[in-house]
């Protein structure tokens, strides 16, 4: 096999998402070459939203065609499919809520979208990875643009900061990431996953080494997820970085991070499963207990998202502690949930939050309901999904991830995460406080909502409640795929 | 698809035509609530027939898949007892539709949504028989009654309303894990299966999980009902919600709690129901009182009724936990007692609110004069509240007091001085608001009933008559009920008690502190 430097057939069709984006996105750095600085970008919007369909159809195209490709380096099954698509949402999302967000910020140039497209196509590989060296790759890929993206506005302070702070602590966690990669293929000769775990479970290398690589992988991941205690990094980055990009951060890279974290520990370290349980259990509580008492005292809606996206981490966090298929379908299912409410609020801020991001406080939404019903209302679907009231995509979410708790034994964690959750209904509901019960202070005519955003806000609010009411759309498939390749 | 789930889908479905008709007129939106209430009224009295003749069984059942997996059923039923509490809910929402039409003046389209949302949750608690489902309904009352207090509220309605909100999710939270834990042994989230398998001994239980089970759902339970000394959110919420928000929070959502202890915690834990009701009717006993004697001192007739109602949620919680079938009857036609003649209160509060504009008792006086009609049919409403007989509540808590009795007598007497006390805090604010010299401003603003008003308070004052006079129409049904309820409760205890070593556990820990 190593002979042939030509891949086949059936192996790029295995890759075609990523080689769909990456296409879209080297054309489109070409031909934003040839734009002047004031040319209009609707066109390189709408050809962007095309790449990433047509990606989404390139991934249904990887999924049937299961296996693994390019000498075990990439692995296409429905865990990955899963993933891709939704990043891929995401992505669109981001899309149309930043055509408009980009004009009014006078920052409207290809680069965005160009970056979108790498950064998709990085989670991509993230989700379909069977080696640890394409884990690096595509996180690097997905982060770097990434780091762009959050300080896109570049004569923007606090857009500069969320950039240089998640770019150095994210470098920090790419180096733990590839110090823990190295440590392994030192003890086990190999990167690729399945190798890892023949190597493991075989019990050769039996040193300390072997769990203290696994940590060092763990961190890595960790610092990406933003679970405590690393995930300082978290609300600064949301609230500096443009709104329509926080909330790609959030959902996106979020999710594709998980995925490469359940696929590494289901499968090249599942033999290390009893030594990591202890560890992820706490972890998962401390990140609930972080991300949600410092939320309890933010004054600033995207930090409190950012805080709240923490918590959520958490919840994950409790899924992936209890090993065990269940417990990834919940990710799965949770993460998309998550993605769906998640964009959905930040839409919302992109809309309310004003020209140059002026209004991003929780005072700034008084009286929304009177100024603005529908968007209030959207609002209040998606705080209500967020803070897990029945009837949401959020509820059966938490519910599906606890229910994995219990039947994995983790009584405490379940309790501890529930009340968890009731101690962030305080935060979720000070918006609708604002928004339901104070009268408002300006008189000024709301703005217009721009096509992008209205789209985006109907769409997930949609599917926040159809996916409540009729989990069982996205739950099948979860179950289905939860399955990792042994 | 039956008459049960017609009468569950219209309250959601008048609630989403609100959401799309158009703001502009008010009286129009009002009177489409309005009769869009009564009709659903109308429809769930023809519940009443099938379920009247076999109160014991569940009748009107619905049972069909809703999520695959995990397999959670959508599957509703009622019996007896849930029959009353159904109809309760259904009567009493057009009436709070009616006494707002003068009191809520903005936001008109919101509030008759809500109440209707609010009436679609509160049906679907009282007839899940799959705990997701039921959770599901317990936690969509939440969002209604939030809005209800927090946006028409008064002066402290945000700092209410977030209370009641947080309040009850922490203790609906541990009830989602308990209920995930049944899940997790037995395989099913349906209601009846669950019961099937405990009696055949396909799913035994620990003795701790048993008792941890029980707690938590208890402590859910507790925190709605509210047991001293979990009342705290009561007063507020009770205090800022506008008048309808008073009357369907205590009339009907108070049920939710006893109602569950009835439903689910006396069949499936019995064990620890037994082990517990000790300290469980302390600290009932103590709410009876407590609550009687904080109203006693109540400058503010709202926060004096609300306290009423801590007092009189303790007799129902005595009555559930006596562990015998007077108990358990009067408790439950205390629930709906409660529901009737508090309801009234607060009501007729509103009344004298919407004239006088002052919820304190000092600011009134005299109001007989002025307002004859008001005073009497307060009069009346006061009367039932404290037990006269012939009218409603002195039956329920004749029966709580004699299946106390039964057990054991001092818990009896303790009680009795609740209904003593009942008569002084009560009529002392009688007296001190309709009597004794008129004010200047209360001859001025208090005029007597409206003919909306009479429409609002008549069927109420009917109800407390025929339910005082004629028990026959409600007690033998809710007594079958009960009797399966408590024969199960006394059938399983009996053979678990030998078994487990429950008593040398017990003893061993008490020895050791």
């Amino acid at each position: 096999m190593a002979t042939n430097f030509f891949p086949s057939n059936a192996d790029m069709l295995k890759f075609l998402p990523e080689t769909v984006l990456t296409l879209a996105g080297t054309l489109l750095l070409l031909v934003e070459g040839f734009k002047k600085e004031r040319d209009s970008r609707t066109g390189v919007a709408m050809f962007t939203l095309l790449a990433i369909v047509a990606a989404m159809g390139a991934s249904v195209v990887a999924y049937q065609n299961p296996g693994l490709a390019f000498s075990n380096m990439v692995i296409s099954d429905g865990f990955a499919a899963f993933f891709r698509v939704v990043a891929y949402v995401v992505g669109i999302f981001t899309v149309l809520c930043s055509m408009n967000y980009l004009e009014r910020e006078k920052a409207h140039t290809g680069e965005f979208y160009i970056l979108l497209l790498f950064s998709l196509a990085g989670q991509g590989i993230m989700a379909s990875a069977n080696e640890l060296m394409m884990v690096f790759i595509g996180l690097e890929v997905s982060s770097i643009a990434s780091y762009i993206l959050a300080g896109y506005l570049r004569d923007d302070k606090r857009s500069n900061e969320s950039s240089l702070k998640y770019f150095l602590l994210g470098s920090f966690a790419t180096a733990f990431l590839l110090y823990g990669v190295a440590w392994i293929y030192g003890m086990t000769g190999s990167t690729n996953l399945g190798e890892i775990r023949t190597a493991l479970s075989s019990g050769a290398p039996s040193s300390i080494m072997v769990p203290a690589a696994a940590a060092l992988i763990l961190v890595g991941f960790a610092f990406k997820i933003s679970a405590a205690p690393f995930q300082a990094w978290a609300p600064d980055v949301y609230q500096g970085a443009p709104a329509p990009v926080a909330g790609f951060l959030s959902a996106g890279p979020k999710a594709a991070a998980f995925a490469i974290f359940l696929r590494v520990f289901l499968t090249a370290f599942d033999p290390l499963a009893a030594k990591f349980a202890p560890v992820l259990w706490m972890m998962a509580l401390a990140t609930m207990i972080v991300g949600n008492f410092a939320a309890l005292w933010q004054n600033n809606i995207k930090r409190m998202l950012g805080y709240s996206s923490i918590a959520h981490a958490g919840y994950v966090l409790v899924a992936v502690t209890t090993h065990s298929t269940m417990g990834t379908a919940a990710a799965m299912f949770y993460l998309a949930a998550y993605a769906l409410m998640n964009y959905g609020a930040f839409a919302i801020v992109t809309h309310v939050a004003g020209d140059g991001e002026k209004h991003v406080t929780v005072d700034d939404l008084k009286g929304l309901s009177q100024r603005q019903p529908a968007v209030a209302a959207l609002l209040t679907i998606f705080m209500l999904s967020l803070i897990g009231v029945p009837l949401t995509a959020g509820f059966f979410g938490k519910f599906y991830i606890f229910k994995a708790a219990i039947e994995g034994k983790f009584v405490w964690l379940t309790a501890l995460g529930l009340l968890n959750s009731a101690v962030a209904a305080y935060y979720y509901l000070r918006v609708l406080v604002v928004m339901y019960m104070h009268e408002p202070e300006t008189t000024e005519h709301p703005e217009e909502i721009p096509g992008g955003v209205k789209l985006t806000m109907w769409v997930t609010a949609a599917a926040t409640l159809v996916l409540g009411i009729f989990p069982g759309i996205v739950l099948d498939l979860a179950n289905q795929f939860a399955v990792l390749g042994k | 698809m039956n008459l049960l789930d017609i009468v569950l889908a219209l309250p959601l479905i008048g609630f989403l035509i609100m959401l799309v008709l158009p703001k502009g007129s008010a009286s129009k939106l009002k009177n489409f609530a309005l009769g869009f209430s009564v009709i659903v009224f109308g429809v769930s009295l023809g519940l009443a027939g099938a379920a009247l003749q076999r109160p014991a069984a569940m009748t009107w059942v619905t049972d069909v898949a809703w999520i695959s997996t995990p397999a959670i059923r959508y599957h509703v039923g009622i019996d007896g007892v849930s029959l009353w509490l159904v109809l309760l809910s259904t009567f009493l929402t057009p009436i709070s539709i009616l006494l707002s039409f003068s009191y809520i003046k903005d936001r008109v389209k919101e509030f008759y949504a809500f109440l209707l949302l609010l009436e679609f949750g509160l049906i679907g608690v009282f007839i899940s028989l799959d705990f997701f489902l039921f959770y599901v309904f317990w936690e969509v009352c939440l969002v209604p009654m939030y809005f209800l207090i927090g946006i028409w509220g008064h002066d402290r309605r945000i700092y209410a309303a977030v209370k009641f909100f947080i309040y009850t999710m922490v203790g609906s939270v541990l009830m989602l894990a308990a209920i995930l834990y049944l899940y997790g042994k037995a395989g099913t989230f349906d209601y009846p299966a669950l019961l099937t398998m405990m009696q055949s001994g396909k799913l035994t239980l620990t003795h701790v999980e048993e008792t941890l089970l029980f707690l938590a759902f208890f402590l859910a339970f507790a925190i709605k009902v509210p047991l001293f000394p979990l009342h705290t959110w009561l007063p507020d919420a009770h205090v800022e919600a506008p008048t309808a928000g008073s009357v369907m929070l205590a009339a009907v959502m108070l049920k939710m709690g006893t109602y569950g202890i009835l439903r689910f915690c006396l069949p499936m834990f019995p064990v620890a129901v037994k082990e517990n009701s000790g300290w469980i009717i302390t600290l009932a006993l103590i709410g009876i009182v407590y609550g009687a004697l904080v109203a006693l001192v109540q400058p503010n007739m709202k926060k004096l009724v609300a306290y009423s109602s801590v007092s009189h949620l303790g007799f129902v919680v005595l009555g559930l936990f006596c562990g015998n079938q007077w108990g358990l009857d009067g408790a439950v036609y205390q629930m709906l007692n409660h529901g009737i003649s508090t309801g009234a209160l607060f009501m007729l509060v509103g009344f004298l609110y919407e004239r006088q504009h002052s919820l304190e008792i000092k600011d009134y006086g005299g109001v007989a004069t002025p307002a004859p009609w008001l005073s009497t049919v307060f009069l009346v409403t006061t009367l039932a509240s404290i037990g006269m007989p012939a009218l409603n509540n002195f039956v329920g808590e004749f029966l709580v007091l004699q299946g106390a009795t039964q057990a054991n007598v001092w818990w009896a007497v303790i009680a009795a001085t609740g209904v003593i006390l009942s008569a002084c805090y009560m009529l002392w604010m009688y007296q001190r608001t309709f009597y004794g010299e008129t004010p200047e401003s209360v001859a001025h603003h208090v005029h007597d009933m409206t003919a909306r008003e009479w429409l609002c308070i008549t069927p109420l004052l009917a109800l407390m008559l025929w339910m005082g006079i004629y028990t026959q129409t409600f007690l033998p049904s809710i007594g079958a009920s009960n009797k399966v309820i408590l024969d199960r409760t006394q059938t399983t205890s009996a053979p678990l008690r030998v078994a487990a070593p429950v008593v040398p556990a017990a003893e061993a820990a008490n020895h050791g502190n």
